[in-house]
């Protein structure tokens, strides 16, 4: 584990040092985060795994500029991180997509700064990559909560971001779209090469998917131990070293895999 | 399917015209039966409607009181839309003016009459300032509600993609918020032709409202009364349906329950 970190430290994409974040309530400070150090390598896909309350969306929030850590610096391609930015996208839960633009007017929205025909080639590129051809001109109300998701990722994708920040995106889909949505995040990624950072509490959805899992203990929220997923992809998730790695996660958080 | 579909919409037609037919038996007999010299039959309204028309006041009466509100309406909106999303926009800014909109908007705008006379004479400008007035205040507090509930997921996601605060306000903020602001405009648009008939009362001689005061002064006419009264109850039913067309617009539908 060390060496992988200093392997990885060297073309940090993303380094975190020594985030800290508390809460004040009612005169009560409830810390969240304790002295966390992270690095992220460059095209790199990082899972923050961890239950529900313990912080890691708090920490990716921090990450992505939308909130301040109390101590720490969060540092991107060597430049301190002061707020969100057009080269990073948070992709939400299909919550995100804007009820009152059609599918083309979502994907296109960050697109303001091109003219009009780069736009179009960018949005039709875009469309077709997440798969929603045919759909151009209709409104989320009219998608299922699956084609929400990839429109939101084809909105993030469409600016040309370096990174992408995704919190619990498949969080709110049924288990058959989830595996699908998680087969085509990959398609994507390895399309594209983006640095990923995703938030999840699901053990296998991050062992399918990361190149490291970043597991972390209850409040206050540390870092409890980084996992390395050296399995190819496509993976076979009932391969020996998949269950394995799996296995050795769920032992890490202390649950047994019996029910 | 659609068979069932189109009988279920034409049931909503059905019943409503069948409970009117119902009423207006029901008035033309308790009128017959209690033999009211004053109070007109649905007949007598017919016979005055038709003499209206053929006098050439009706359309023209219609037309007045539909042009002020069109007028008063429209610059409560331009008016009351930037407003409330200022306010909204600026938390500091409705600190400071919401309590004295609380406390100007429960002052009914027939109250305003008086004053309304001495800033702007008896008269058209006078009745169009008193329809702004009532107008404004449900415009202005819906679009700030609007801005306030405006999802921060949205606004997040606005900001994420490097807008300029006027650009997140014109293409994340104010379309978030147009299903509420319609909602306000849908009131505001009751309560203006509620006061337009007011205003018309006494402010000025022409228009529906003043057809109401005039046709009781000049001979108790009631049948020209209760012409009158059903003429701007009609219209207010057309421009209330009207106005719920806009809320079948894909871009605004998002925001309102609609079965189906």
């Amino acid at each position: 584990m060390q060496a992988s970190t200093a392997k990885k430290a060297i073309d940090a994409k993303l380094r975190a040092k020594g985030i800290g974040m508390s809460f004040k309530r009612d005169g009560n400070t409830t810390a969240v985060l304790e002295n966390i150090d992270l690095d992220v390598g460059e095209g790199e896909f990082l899972c923050l795994l961890g239950p529900s309350g313990c912080g890691k969306s708090t920490l990716l929030n921090i990450v992505a500029g939308f909130l301040e850590p109390t101590s720490g610096t969060v540092m991107i391609d060597g430049e301190s991180v002061k707020g969100p930015d057009a080269r990073r996208i948070f992709v939400f839960q299909e919550r995100g997509v804007f009820p009152w633009l059609t599918v083309e007017g979502n994907v296109g929205f960050g697109l303001f700064r091109l003219t009009r025909a780069e736009r179009e080639t960018r949005i039709a590129h875009y469309i077709k990559l997440v798969g929603l051809q045919g759909f151009e001109k209709a409104y989320p109300q009219e998608l299922s909560g699956g084609m929400k998701q990839r429109l939101e990722v084809a909105r993030a994708l469409a600016v040309k971001p370096d990174m992408l920040f995704l919190d619990e995106p498949f969080g709110a889909l049924d288990s058959i779209t989830r595996l699908i949505m998680r087969g085509e995040l990959l398609r994507i990624w390895e399309a594209e090469r983006k640095t990923i950072v995703f938030v999840t509490h699901d053990i296998e959805e991050a062992v399918q998917l990361a190149d490291r899992v970043v597991v972390m203990s209850t409040r206050p929220a540390r870092i409890q131990k980084i996992v390395e997923i050296d399995i190819p992809h496509p993976r076979d998730i009932s391969s020996p070293r998949y269950l394995e790695l799996r296995d050795g996660i769920f032992e890490e958080i202390g649950l047994a895999h019996k029910i | 399917m659609s068979s069932t579909a189109w009988t279920r919409r034409l049931e909503r037609v059905v019943w409503p015209l069948l409970l009117g037919l119902v009423l207006l038996l029901a008035w033309h007999y308790s009128v017959a039966w209690t033999g009211s010299k004053v109070f007109p039959s649905p007949l007598d309204v017919r016979k005055g409607m038709a003499e209206l028309a053929r006098r050439g006041v009706l359309w023209g009466y219609i037309a007045d009181s539909l042009r002020r509100v069109g007028v008063g309406f429209c610059s409560a909106m331009v008016v009351g839309i930037p407003l409330g999303l200022t306010l909204g926009w600026y938390p500091a800014a409705s600190q400071v003016v919401n309590p004295l909109i609380q406390m100007v908007r429960p002052i009914s705008p027939i109250a305003w009459i008086p004053i309304s006379i001495v800033w702007f004479g008896v008269g058209e400008r006078s009745a169009i300032f008193l329809i702004f007035l009532a107008a404004l205040f449900p415009i202005v507090v819906a679009a700030m509600n609007g801005v306030r509930n405006v999802p921060s997921i949205f606004r997040r996601a606005g900001r994420n993609f490097g807008l300029s605060p006027l650009r997140l306000l014109a293409t994340v903020v104010f379309p978030a918020s147009l299903p509420q602001i319609i909602i306000g405009l849908r009131i505001a648009l009751g309560i203006a032709w509620l006061v337009v008939v007011a205003a018309e009362m006494i402010a000025v001689d022409s228009g529906l409202g003043y057809l109401v005061i005039d046709a009781r002064n000049s001979g108790k006419r009631y049948d020209l009364v209760v012409a009158a009264m059903l003429m701007i109850g009609l219209i207010g039913l057309g421009l209330d349906i009207g106005f719920r067309q806009l809320e079948t617009v894909k871009a605004i539908r998002w925001g309102f329950r609609h079965e189906g």
